[in-house]
C-alpha cells in the first residue's frame, strides 16, 4: 500500500506530515505507542531537513513516500529533498552528558531515529537526496 | 500547536501543556520554563495530561535546563503523561534524568 505526501519546507507543516503518517498507519492495526514512535522518527528527519538543509524556506519542498509491505510486516519511508544533502548515517551522536553539560537543545532527534528505525539508508545525487527508513512492525 | 497556562498552588508552579510540542512549537515551552526559573520558582510541576505529542525539540528544552535545575536547587516534575508520550522519554533513557510521576499528588510529594 503506497501513500505520497508533499510539503513546503516550513516547520508549521510538520503537523500535517505527522497527521498523514498517523492516519495511514492506523489502517494497519498497530497500537498507539508503535504508531507514535514511527510518526516521531519521520517527523525528526523532516524537521532536520526543513531546518538545517532548507533554512525553513517554504518555497522549497520535500516529498514523502510511504509504503506498507504487502504482507503488512513493516513500513518503508522515502524522504526526498533537493537541498544540500544531509547524510544521517554520518551524523556523530553526542552523549546525553554532553547535551546536559552544554545545555544543548538539539542532538536528540537523530538519536531517536536511530533507536526507532530498523534500517536507515541515505542516497545523494546532484538532483535529489533520498533518506530511506524501514521499520518492521511488532507482532508480525 | 501548544497552549501553555500557569497556576500556582502553595509554593508550586504548575505549568499545563495542551497540544503538541514539536520543532515548531517548542520555543513556547522554552520561554515558559525560562520565565519560571527567572521568577525564582523552586518547585515546578509540568501537567502533561493534555500533551498529545512531544518530539526531540521538546525533550531538548527539558534537557537544556537540567544543569540550571541542579545548580539552583529547582525541583521539576512532569506528571500525567500518556503512555505514548512517556515512551518517547524512555527511548533515550531521559526518564532517568528527569522526574516523572503519575499524577499531581505524586508529583507534589516528589518535589
Amino acid at each position: 500500500m503506497k501513500y505520497n505526501f508533499k510539503a513546503p519546507c516550513s516547520k508549521k507543516k510538520l503537523r500535517a506530515i505527522r497527521n498523514f503518517i498517523g492516519k495511514n498507519l492506523k489502517k494497519h492495526n498497530l497500537d498507539d505507542i508503535e504508531i507514535n514512535m514511527i510518526v516521531l522518527a519521520v517527523d525528526e528527519v523532516c524537521a532536520n531537513l526543513i531546518i538545517h538543509s532548507h533554512d525553513c524556506d517554504p518555497n522549497e519542498s520535500l516529498e514523502l513516500n510511504m509504503n506498507i509491505d504487502a504482507k503488512h510486516e513493516g513500513v518503508t519511508f522515502e524522504i526526498i529533498d533537493r537541498g544540500e544533502g544531509f547524510n544521517i548515517l554520518n551524523y556523530k551522536e553526542p552523549s546525553l552528558d554532553d547535551i546536559v553539560r552544554n545545555k544543548k537543545k538539539g542532538g536528540l532527534g537523530l538519536m531517536l531515529v536511530k533507536r526507532i528505525m530498523d534500517h536507515i539508508e541515505f542516497k545523494s545525487s546532484p538532483k535529489k537526496n533520498v533518506c530511506k527508513l524501514y521499520k518492521k512492525f511488532e507482532n508480525h | 500547536m501548544i497552549d501553555i497556562s500557569n497556576k500556582t498552588e502553595e509554593d508550586f508552579l504548575i505549568i499545563k501543556l495542551e497540544g503538541e510540542v514539536d520543532a515548531s512549537s517548542s520555543i513556547h515551552l522554552d520561554k515558559a520554563l525560562r520565565k519560571a526559573i527567572e521568577q525564582n520558582f523552586k518547585k515546578i510541576l509540568i501537567d502533561c495530561n493534555n500533551l498529545s505529542y512531544i518530539s526531540s525539540a521538546g525533550l531538548g528544552v527539558f534537557m537544556s535546563y537540567i544543569q540550571d535545575f541542579q545548580s539552583q536547587n529547582i525541583n521539576l516534575v512532569l506528571f500525567g503523561l500518556s503512555d505514548k508520550v512517556k515512551n518517547v522519554f524512555e527511548i533515550l533513557g531521559l526518564d532517568q534524568l528527569l522526574k516523572i510521576s503519575k499524577n499531581l499528588e505524586d508529583a507534589k510529594s516528589l518535589c
